[in-house]
C-alpha cells in the first residue's frame, strides 16, 4: 500500500546556520494515528510545516499520497489538513464565513450540507453565525479543526492539539481523533504530553534535536523498552533474600516487606513457578501487584541517554 | 460531540484554483463591507473638502488651466491621489493582516499558486479603489461640470493604475514587519509625490528648476495621462506616461514573482 506520507532524507538548515532537521526518513501508513513526540524545539513543528508547505525544505523530499509536496503541491496539499499550534483566526469573521473560506481556498466547490454536518459534529452548529472573537478558547480550537477539515482532507496534521486546553476538551479531542480515524483519515499529531501519545497513537516517533531517534509501534515500544515489575507483598517481612531464591535476581522492597521481581521483553517470568518456590520455602504472600513503565519513563530514558 | 463526521471524498484539484481566488477575493471584500461607512463615506467627505478649499475658495480666483475651469481641472488629479492611497492601503493591509494574526499559515498551506494569491488580493484591492474612484467622480460632478473625452482610455488608465499600485501595496504588505511600516510608504513617499505631481496644478505653471525636477517624479506622468483622458490636453506625452506605468507594473510583478520564489518574509 502506498504510504500516506513518505519523508525522505529531509534536512532543514536555516539561514542562521541552525539545523532544525538532520535527514529525517519516515513513512506514515494510511489510516494510522502517528504521534511525533519530542521536547520543545526538537523539530516537530518544522517537520509538520515542511510537509504542509509552510517551510521550504533544504534537502530531501516529502510525498503525500505519492505526490511531491513541492513539485506537485496542488495535489499534495489538497490531501492535507493542518491544525496549527497557535489559535490563529480572523476574530471579526463568523464561524460559517471562515469555514466556507477554507473550503474555497482549497479549491473545492461550495457544499453547505457538508460544512453544516462538520459544525454539527464539532458541536459548533449553534455558533454558526457567531463572530470568532466571541468564542471561548476551546471553541476557537474546534473552529480551527473545522477549517482544517472543510476541504475533506485524507491526512490531518494536529500540531500540539491539546497544548494548554482543559481536561474535558482534551478528552473531546481524543474522541474526535478516534472518530476521524474511523472515517479513514490518517492522523499525524505532535505532542509533548506522553499521556496523549499513549492514549491515541498507533505508532510513535521520537524526535530529539532534529533527528528521529526511534519509530515504533506503541505496544512494541512499551513492551520492549518498558520495564515491568512484579511486587509480592509478604505476610512476614524478610531480612534478606532466602538463599534458595538467589538465582531469580529478586530485590527486597519496602524494608523487607516486599519481594520485587523486575523483568522486561528480554527477561521473562514464570509466575506460577515462582509462587510454587515461595510456597516450598513457606513464604506467605498477602498481595501482589504488577506495574509497567509508562511511555513517559521510556521517553525520559531515551532522550536522557542521548544527552 | 456526537454527530457523525462527514467522510472525506477523494478530490483532484483543478489546474486553476478559481474557488481559491474567489475565496480570497470575497474575504477581502467582506472586510471592506464590515467597514462600509468608512470605506465609502470617507472619500466622499474628503473630496467635498478638496472642492470647497481648492475648487470654490481658491479656484474662484484662478483662471482656467489650459482652457479647463480649475475646479474641473483638479478632478483627475484628485481621483489619482485617492487611487494611489486606496490601492496601496487596501492591498498592503490585505496581505499584512493575515501575517499579523497568523492566519497566513492557511494561505501558505493551501493549493493556491502565487498567481492565484495575487489575483485574489490585488483583484479585491483594485475593485475597492476603482469603486472609490468612481464615487469621487460622482461626487465631483455635483460640484463642477465634467467631460470625459476618451472614456475607454480613462477606464483603462484607471484600471492600469489601480492594478499597478495594488501590486505595489501587496509588496509593501509583505515587506512590512509592523503597522508603522504599512503607514510609512503612503505617508512618506506617495503623498509628497502626488502633491508635487501636478494633482492640483499643471507643471507648466511651475518656475524652473522645479519644472524640470518634476519630470523626475513618476506620478506626474500618471496624473498627466489621466487628465488627458478627460480633457485631451497633456503636459508630457501620453505615450511616455503609459510606457512609464507599464514599466512600473512590470517591476512590481517581477518583485512579486521574486517574493514567491524565495519565500521572502512569507516562508522561512
Amino acid at each position: 500500500m502506498q504510504p500516506a506520507i513518505s519523508i525522505q532524507r529531509l534536512v532543514k538548515r536555516y539561514d542562521s546556520g541552525h539545523v532544525a532537521l538532520h535527514g529525517i526518513d519516515l513513512e506514515i501508513q494510511p489510516g494510522e494515528i502517528f504521534a511525533l513526540l519530542g521536547p520543545n524545539g526538537a523539530g516537530k513543528s518544522t517537520l509538520i510545516n515542511i510537509v504542509c508547505g509552510i517551510v521550504t525544505p533544504t534537502e530531501g523530499r516529502v510525498l503525500a499520497g505519492g505526490r511531491d509536496v513541492v513539485r506537485e503541491y496542488r495535489a499534495a496539499r489538497a490531501l492535507i489538513g493542518l491544525v496549527p499550534q497557535e489559535l490563529a483566526t480572523d476574530n471579526y469573521e463568523s464561524v460559517w464565513a471562515t469555514v466556507k473560506f477554507s473550503r474555497g481556498l482549497y479549491g473545492r466547490s461550495p457544499n453547505p450540507r457538508l460544512l453544516e454536518s462538520l459544525l454539527e459534529a464539532l458541536s459548533l452548529a449553534d455558533k454558526r453565525d457567531a463572530r470568532i472573537m466571541t468564542l471561548s478558547g476551546g471553541m476557537k480550537r474546534r473552529v480551527m479543526i473545522a477549517k482544517a477539515l472543510a476541504h475533506e482532507p485524507q491526512i490531518l496534521f494536529l500540531d500540539e492539539p491539546t497544548a494548554g486546553v482543559d481536561v474535558e476538551l482534551r478528552r473531546d479531542m481524543w474522541a474526535l481523533v478516534q472518530r476521524l480515524r474511523d472515517q479513514g483519515v490518517t492522523i499525524v499529531l505532535t505532542t509533548h504530553y506522553i499521556e496523549e501519545a499513549e492514549q491515541m497513537a498507533d505508532r510513535i516517533g521520537v524526535i530529539d534535536r532534529g533527528s528521529l531517534i526511534l519509530v515504533e509501534d506503541k505496544r512494541t515500544l512499551i513492551d520492549q523498552l518498558g520495564e515491568r515489575q512484579l511486587r509480592l507483598v509478604l505476610r512476614r517481612p524478610l531480612d534478606a533474600i532466602p538463599a534458595g531464591l538467589a538465582d531469580l535476581l529478586l530485590d527486597l522492597g519496602d524494608r523487607g516487606g516486599e519481594l520485587v521481581f523486575t523483568y522486561d521483553a528480554t527477561r521473562t517470568i514464570d509466575v506460577s513457578a515462582l509462587l510454587r518456590r515461595l510456597t516450598e520455602l513457606s513464604i506467605d504472600i498477602s498481595d501482589m501487584q504488577t506495574r509497567q513503565s509508562s511511555l513517559e519513563e521510556i521517553f525520559v530514558k531515551l532522550v536522557g541517554r542521548r544527552s | 460531540m456526537s454527530a457523525p463526521l462527514p467522510r472525506p471524498a477523494p478530490f483532484t484539484p483543478p489546474r486553476f484554483n478559481a474557488h481559491g481566488v474567489l475565496a480570497i477575493y470575497r474575504f477581502e471584500l467582506a472586510r471592506a463591507a464590515r467597514t462600509l461607512i468608512q470605506t465609502l463615506v470617507t472619500p466622499v467627505i474628503t473630496t467635498s473638502l478638496y472642492f470647497i478649499v481648492f475648487g470654490s475658495a481658491i479656484g474662484a480666483r484662478m483662471q482656467s488651466v489650459g482652457g479647463v475651469p480649475y475646479g474641473a481641472f483638479i478632478v483627475p488629479g484628485l481621483m489619482m491621489l485617492t487611487l494611489f492611497t486606496e490601492s496601496i492601503a487596501n492591498a498592503s493591509f490585505g496581505i499584512f493582516y493575515p501575517k499579523f494574526t497568523g492566519t497566513i499559515f492557511e494561505l501558505l498551506s493551501a493549493p493556491v499558486s502565487p498567481l492565484e494569491t495575487v489575483l485574489g488580493y490585488v483583484g479585491a484591492a483594485v475593485t475597492k479603489s476603482v469603486t472609490i474612484g468612481a464615487i469621487i467622480l460622482g461626487t465631483s460632478s455635483l460640484f463642477v461640470p465634467i467631460s470625459i473625452l476618451h472614456p475607454v482610455a480613462m477606464v483603462a488608465l484607471l484600471l492600469l493604475t489601480a492594478t499597478t499600485f495594488s501590486l505595489f501595496g501587496f509588496i509593501v504588505g509583505i515587506w512590512a514587519k509592523g503597522w508603522e511600516q504599512i503607514q510609512i510608504i503612503p505617508a512618506l513617499i506617495m503623498t509628497p509625490l502626488t502633491f508635487l505631481g501636478g494633482a492640483f496644478y499643471s507643471i507648466d505653471m511651475l518656475p524652473q528648476p522645479w519644472r524640470t525636477l518634476s519630470l523626475f517624479n513618476p506620478v506626474v506622468y500618471l496624473i498627466d495621462a489621466f487628465r488627458w483622458s478627460f480633457y485631451g490636453a497633456a503636459d508630457v506625452g501620453i505615450g511616455i506616461s503609459i510606457a512609464f506605468t507599464l514599466g512600473f507594473l512590470a517591476t512590481c510583478a517581477a518583485a512579486v514573482a521574486w517574493i514567491f520564489r524565495t519565500g521572502y518574509r512569507l516562508k522561512n
